[in-house]
């Protein structure tokens, strides 16, 4: 009986127009911690700020920079950046956006509260703004700034007149004037004061059961295809599959791979697509003085800074075999820390080839002829599959006599151990915010404080001065060709220095109904205004 | 009665003392929040900043100092992600736990009793056997498994009930509670049955082995001798007899339920305080798992008593030693 009278109410909702196939359903993996686009800079929230808060430059499904708010930029030398903004553009109340709704942004972004990661990251290369005309802004730099585009596309920007911007509202470098009193993270949990100029509006937001966004019908953009998306957090992988064939939610983030036949077999379709992010193994290379790399028996010296000892750990590993057996074909092995085409890669380098005959040889070489005892840190809840896959590493090295056993933990203890250097070896991954080279070379394998943002996450302490000097020239190289080809070199020296392994580049798999479409970003992010009717 | 009652929150406070101390510097102990919070391009003075911002770089004595001077004006803190206080974080996720964990004690008694007295009037009946042998599988099973499983028979093969999350709520006194429209009632049944399958399980027990008891005394063969109906004995002079214990157990089982539905929460993406405390764990949001640790005591405390209160209520003989000693 219930089953008939819902099957009345579908052909009802039929003859009346579609009305339920312009609502979209959203069963993500983590939900966005605030709707606030500058209180944390973390992969949930900065999806979820695309749909309502645009920024002056957007990104594409690869990364690459793409005229947002901004119709067009260009650098008039090398320290000064002029964006025209795109004329027309309406906030959601109504009102115009001008430059002054960029300038409160940029001041505001300092001025969160208790902000746990906050978007001076991206904002702290501006030196200065200016604005000629309401349309037109000028942004000065301290040096040469070639990566200014792509920071401009991090951070979303807010309605200055909304939260009370004062007519003097000017940029200052060590503190802005006339911004008012900037708003409370939590004031853009309600649905007026959230007020961006992007394809969606906050229609509700109950944390942790949904949030629901509704079409922007002033939108300048292309319209989006629903009416009303509606975000369910389901951070356990199996129910959100579950979800998905039960037909609550019609697409779902990152299923897991075990599960894929069985979507397919129900009628879903999975996509997938590179991401980017490296899976990589770090090594302890710290020359410190009284410096005992810990994990490491069976030998006096720390073995990790011989080259031969690294290339042989990294030719142990097969890494089409993790591919194959362990990520079930949902990865692609790597030899750099960025996959092709991404800005800044080689086509020509290709992963490190499985010979552990060779392996053998060079650790006998290197004085090791019996190997090593070693622990290999790893998270375990982190990165797909992260254990199982530091699991066949180590029994990789374990056959060329590095006998190695896996130290596993949940992420949050993990980072913290490793940033206290508590490995000698560890497995961890990462992310190119930028989507090109600079940024995994910076943060990976640059030595710590050569300068500003450099071996951030260089926990492997690994120092090449040629890798230092390459990188800190590309970031101050404006010209893009030059630019690039001052990256692939500095990438190649540090591969064949082996300063680091890489292991395989991750893939992202979305799963959906047969009627939807969606084209995989290298981001990872699910943005609902992109999901497009099947045709 | 009152020097019972003060006595117990004396003991209360220094539970709550002791708990406040041990949660604070284990959670220290598991890892930095800054480290899982920073954007990983974030530099040394960033983090620093951040930890600055979060108040993480006192050291611990400190840290600890201020957080009980705060606790002790009212404020357990800020959670880390949210930025809002940590204890209308947990207020605003507890009556879905509160309504999950009361209608899975409801199915667990209107399932429970009834077998379990059955099973203990005709213990050698085939139905009997069957509802032992039943209760032996709630025991056992996984809690996640049964959870699992009923989406999949539920949700994903027949379509009759949704696969998780919560209902729509309407408003009660101010509460927004789902319990009232059958839409979100919807929700709440597979959630509460999985929850309710354990306790189930464990007031079958409970009743057969009272009822096999009661049965044999005194009372019940001189009711029976009065002429009294069967009916009558079992509701009135059996029922009545085998409460005490199962009040007991499902007084500490409902402590529990609310406190750590984590399982169940997590796998019917529940959004109740358990799935808070778990996804808080992961973020290393130590304000929210503090505070929601704190609670959870004040809540087995507050429930301890209300057990002993009932107890009074329901044996005379308690009633009579409390007010000696």
């Amino acid at each position: 009986m219930y089953k008939r009278s819902a099957l009345a109410v579908a052909l009802l909702a039929g003859t009346m127009g579609v009305a339920t196939a312009q609502d979209l359903k959203v069963g993500v993996a983590s939900e966005a911690t605030s709707v606030d686009p500058h209180f944390h800079n973390v992969g949930q929230n900065n999806a979820l700020r695309r749909h309502i808060f645009e920024s002056l430059v957007s990104a594409d499904e690869s990364q690459k920079p793409q005229p947002g708010l901004a119709a067009s930029w260009r650098n008039v030398d090398d320290t000064t950046w002029e964006f025209k903004l795109r004329p027309g553009v309406k906030f959601s109340n109504g009102k115009d956006f001008t430059v002054r709704d960029v300038i409160y942004s940029v001041c505001r972004i300092p001025l969160v509260e208790n902000s746990p990661s906050n978007f001076t990251i991206a904002t702290k290369g501006i030196e200065d703004i200016q604005t000629p005309d309401p349309q037109t802004l000028i942004i000065k730099t301290k040096g040469p700034y070639p990566l200014l585009p792509i920071e401009m596309s991090v951070f979303g920007i807010i309605s200055a007149d909304a939260f009370g911007a004062g007519p003097d509202l000017k940029f200052g470098k060590s503190g802005c004037t006339g911004v008012g009193t900037p708003p409370k993270s939590a004031d853009f949990n309600d649905p007026t004061k959230a007020i961006g100029t992007g394809p969606y509006k906050l229609k509700e937001y109950t944390r942790g059961t949904q949030l629901v966004l509704e079409r922007n019908d002033t939108y300048w953009g292309n319209k989006p295809a629903w009416k009303t998306v509606t975000f369910r957090p389901i951070t356990s992988a199996g129910p959100r599959v579950a979800a998905l064939l039960a037909g609550d939610v019609d697409m779902i983030e990152n299923p897991p791979i075990q599960d894929f036949d069985q979507i397919k077999k129900a009628g879903f379709n999975v996509v997938q697509g590179l991401s980017n992010r490296i899976i990589y193994i770090h090594l302890d290379q710290f020359k410190g003085a009284d410096w005992k790399t810990p994990g490491v028996k069976g030998t006096d010296k720390n073995p990790f800074l011989d080259k031969r000892v690294r290339e042989a750990m990294s030719k142990a590993i097969n890494r089409d075999a993790i591919v194959e057996r362990i990520m079930g074909g949902v990865a692609v092995p790597a030899g750099e820390l960025l996959p092709v085409p991404l800005f800044g890669t080689s086509p020509d380098r290709k992963p490190d080839r499985y010979d552990p005959e060779a392996a053998k040889k060079l650790l006998a070489e290197a004085g090791y002829p019996n190997g090593f005892e070693l622990v290999l840190g790893s998270p375990n809840d982190r990165y797909i599959n992260d254990e199982k896959v530091a699991q066949a590493v180590a029994q990789m090295l374990t056959r060329i006599g590095i006998k190695t056993t896996v130290d596993s933990m949940t992420a949050s203890t993990f980072f913290s151990r490793r940033n206290k250097y508590d490995f000698s070896a560890y497995l961890a991954g990462w992310g190119a915010d930028t989507g090109e080279m600079s940024n995994s070379l910076a943060a990976l394998v640059t030595t710590q404080n050569y300068a500003p943002g450099f071996g951030n996450t260089n926990r492997g302490r690994y120092s090449n001065q040629k890798v230092d000097e390459l990188t800190a020239k590309a970031l101050g190289t404006i010209d893009d060709k030059a630019r690039e080809k001052l990256l692939q070199e500095a990438s190649k020296e540090a591969m064949q220095d082996y300063g680091i392994i890489p292991l395989h580049f991750e893939v992202t798999p979305w799963a959906f109904k047969k009627t939807l479409t969606y084209q995989p970003r290298v981001d990872q992010y699910t943005l609902a205004f992109q999901v497009q009717p099947a045709k | 009665m009152l020097a019972y009652l003060i006595r117990r929150v004396g003991q209360a406070l220094l539970v709550i003392a002791a708990m406040a101390t041990i949660v604070f510097v284990s959670i220290y102990a598991v890892g930095n929040p800054v480290d899982i919070l920073a954007n990983p391009n974030a530099d040394a003075k960033e983090m620093a900043e951040i930890s600055a911002r979060l108040g993480l770089d006192k050291p611990l004595w400190e840290q600890f100092g201020l957080f009980v001077w705060n606790a002790l004006h009212g404020d357990l803190g800020r959670s880390f992600v949210f930025n809002e206080p940590a204890l209308k974080l947990i207020i605003q996720r507890m009556p879905a736990t509160l309504e999950l964990a009361f209608v899975a004690l409801i199915m667990s008694i209107f399932i429970g009793i009834p077998l379990g007295v059955w099973a203990g009037l005709k213990p050698d009946a085939w139905s009997s056997r069957t509802i032992m042998s039943g209760s032996i599988l709630g025991f056992s099973l996984p809690n996640f498994w049964i959870g699992l499983m009923l989406i999949l028979l539920f949700a994903v093969q027949l379509k009759w009930l949704p696969s998780g999350g919560r209902g729509p709520t309407t408003s009660l006194f101010g509460i927004q509670v789902s319990f009232l429209t059958w839409e979100g009632l919807r929700y709440l049944l597979l959630p509460a049955f999985t929850l309710a399958l354990y306790k189930a399980a464990l007031v079958v027990r409970l009743s057969r082995s009272g009822t096999r008891e009661a049965v044999l005394q005194d009372y019940v063969r001189f009711a029976r001798a009065k002429g009294l109906s069967p009916t009558r004995i079992v509701l009135v002079h059996v029922l009545k007899n085998i409460m005490i214990p199962i009040v007991t157990i499902l007084g500490l089982e409902l402590g529990s339920m609310i406190a750590f539905a984590v399982v169940t929460e997590t796998v019917f993406a529940y959004p109740g305080m358990g799935k808070l405390l778990i996804d808080s764990i992961g973020r290393l949001d130590r304000p929210v798992i503090v505070a929601y640790l704190m609670m959870v005591v004040v809540i087995f405390v507050v429930i301890n008593l209300i057990v002993d209160l009932l107890y009074a209520a329901l044996d005379p003989r308690v009633r009579l030693q409390e007010s000696e000693g």
